[in-house]
Order: structure tokens, then sequence, then C-alpha cells
């Protein structure tokens, strides 16, 4: 029953977050009519996304993820400026380089390549779909090994706990 | 002059500093999109502009509209969401567009190329 | 007093180079030798003018530039997509 009227409770409460920001009250009338689209607009939308909405198993790793994510969004923004106001654009190492991904979850792929288009400095480019390798577009490149370890280690691993987890858990409690 | 002069000094000085280093962001990334040497360097630019830059005003202007109305003023929340969630997929569908249109273009350029050969040969 | 003359001088600073910034894309735009070129300054334009009316509202103490600003993202975020998806597929020479 809940399942059925609350698919997905975050998404819920983000668009009464969205509702009452945008009317600048909390008034109870308003709470009645954020609650009223924050009910009506996930099961409407429902059929729309046929792989149903995500499941996020670890709240705490998303939000150091996003936290961590903030902080290098900050820092490689300062590099970049350095970069455009005092190098000469001919030194600039600019490269497309190969990462290979071991996640699958489309919402977990998504969430990657908005936090890497985020970064400025790397653009995703597209996943080579016969061999699920990530092509990247690197600003600066110093060292390939390193933004593959990077990637894989500082991004690819908390996404793949946060969205891949319960699957694998649901398996084993089957099995 | 419309600014509230009963802005308090905790507000004004983060809010001054804010707009001056968001405006000065949003200045570097136009320069490099003028200054950088091609397409694939250029698309980095604006990248400093759409995060620090927007980041910056936003946090700004919700700082003075806090202060001046003596309430909670965050729907700049909104547009910084908006603004957070739009701009990768906005860079992702131009990088791809034009990494599309590259490779066209040297297929074309190839085929061009054989094609001549072929009738040069067979001439 | 000085608190407010600060602020509104940081304001007309960064109104200035914000304007100058939407001069260099408009360069940009005109000059830029591909189509994607052009496509990356119109989208860094439609950014830039929501800066604008951002600081346009703490300038004039308005809360009406807010929904301006809303607006200006929102369709720059649809034209800016609907002109990439043209850009890869809308050839006509294929």
């Amino acid at each position: 029953m809940m399942k059925r009227w609350l698919p997905s409770p975050l998404l819920s409460l983000c668009l009464l977050l969205m509702w009452l920001l945008l009317n600048q009250t909390i008034e109870p009338a308003h709470l009645l009519l954020g609650a009223v689209l924050g009910i009506v607009a996930p099961v409407l939308a429902r059929p729309l996304q046929p792989q149903g909405y995500p499941r996020i198993s670890r709240p705490f790793v998303l939000f150091r993820l996003l936290w961590l994510s903030l902080i290098e969004i900050v820092r490689s923004c300062f590099n970049v400026s350095r970069i455009i106001l005092f190098r000469r654009t001919e030194g600039v190492n600019s490269q497309f380089i190969h990462i290979p991904l071991d996640l699958r979850d489309p919402y977990g792929l998504a969430l990657l390549s908005c936090l890497i288009n985020s970064t400025p400095g790397t653009v995703w480019v597209e996943i080579v779909p016969e061999t699920h390798e990530l092509l990247l577009h690197v600003f600066d490149l110093h060292d390939e090994q390193w933004w593959i370890d990077t990637i894989k280690s500082h991004y690819e691993q908390p996404i793949i706990e946060v969205f891949e987890q319960p699957r694998h858990s649901e398996r084993e409690k089957t099995t | 002059m419309s600014i509230a002069e009963t802005l308090p000094v905790w507000a004004a000085l983060p809010v001054a500093f804010l707009l001056v280093l968001g405006g000065l962001i949003s200045l570097i990334g136009a320069l490099g999109l003028l200054r950088l040497g091609n397409f694939y360097q250029r698309i980095h630019g604006p990248a400093i502009t759409v995060t620090l830059g927007a980041g910056c005003i936003l946090i700004a202007s919700m700082i003075y509209f806090t202060a001046t109305q003596s309430r909670l003023v965050i729907h700049e929340l909104l547009i910084s969401v908006f603004v957070l969630m739009t701009a990768p997929v906005v860079a992702m569908m131009i990088m791809r567009a034009a990494v599309y249109r590259d490779l066209r273009k040297e297929h074309l350029a190839d085929e061009e190329k054989t094609g001549t050969d072929g009738a040069a040969t067979d001439a | 007093m000085t608190t407010a003359s600060l602020l509104s001088a940081a304001i007309v600073f960064a109104l200035v180079c914000v304007v100058l910034a939407m001069i260099l894309c408009t360069l940009r735009l005109l000059i830029g030798p591909s189509a994607q070129d052009r496509v990356l300054a119109l989208d860094t334009l439609w950014m830039c003018a929501m800066l604008l009316a951002l600081m346009l509202g703490i300038r004039h103490g308005s809360q009406i530039y807010f929904e301006a600003a809303l607006m200006i993202a929102l369709l720059g975020f649809v034209s800016t997509v609907a002109l990439a998806k043209f850009l890869m597929r809308g050839e006509v020479i294929e």
C-alpha cells in the first residue's frame, strides 16, 4: 500500500520543498497543495520510468561523496582559472583518456556523469558500448594513471556502494 | 541608490566579497572561451562560470535578502539545484555533438579522397 | 554609510565584469569557427544573463528579478539542448 502510493518518498519530499520555496511560505494551505503535488506527480510519472525509482541504500556515503566533490569542484575551478590566466594555450596538454568502468546501474552512471561534468577540467564524452569504457576529455593532463585511479576510487567506488548494494543483499537473502 | 542603508556589517562584507569573486570568475570563464585554442579546450572555460561564478552570486543574493528582509530567503536554492542538474547535461550534449560532427567530417573527407583516387586510377 | 557604499561599489564592479564576459562571449559567437563553438558561446551568454538578472535584483533590492533569473535558466537549458540535438542529428547530408 505504502509502495503503491508513495513510490519514492525522497522525490515526494523534494517536490514539496520545491513548491514551498517557489511560494516562499509555510502556510498550511500551501503545505497541503505541495503534499498533493508530491504524491500525485510521482504516481503519474511512474510509467515513464520502466526501471522504477532508484533506491539509495547508504545515504551517508552519498552525502560524503557530494561533499567531497563540492570541495573538488572549488579546487579545480581555481586550477582551471589559473591555467586560463597564466599559461600559454599551446602548453596545455588536453587529451582524451579511456577509463574502464565496473558500474552498471543507470542511475549511478547518471550521477557519475553529473559529478564529473560539474568538475571543471573534465568532460564526459560517452561510454564505448563494446568495452564499457568511459571516454573522458581532460583539460590539463599530467598523469593518465592518476586520473584513472582517482575516478575509480573516489567516485565510482562510493556510487557502487550507494546504488548497487541492495541487489546483492537481496540476492544473498534469496539464496 | 536603493541599496538598503541598514544592512549590517556582518552581511555586507561577505556579500561584497562574493559578488566581486563571482564577477571575476565569470569574466575568467568567458576569457577562456575566447582565448583557448581549439573547441575541446574551450568547453572547459564556461564550466567555471557555471559552477563557482553562479554559486558565489546565488549565495550573495541569499545572504543579502535574508539580511534586508530579516527572514529566511533561500529560494535561490531552486536556481542552484536546477543549474547544478542541467549544466552537466548541456556540457555532455554539446561535447557529444562536437565529437560526432568531427568524426563525420573526417569520414566524409576520407570518402572524398578515396573517391577521387578511384576516379584517377579509372582514368 | 560606508558599508552601503562598499556594497554598491562591489555590485557595480561585478556588473561590469559580467557585462565584459558577455561581450567576450558575443565575440566568440561571431568569430566561432565551427557551429559547436557558437552553441557553447550562446549557452555561456544565457548563464551570464542569468547572473546579470540576479545582480540587478540585489542592486534594486527587488525579488521580481528572481523569477526572471529562473525563467532565463529554464529557457537557456531547453534551447541549448535543442541546438545540441540539432547539431548531432539535424544534418541534411548524412
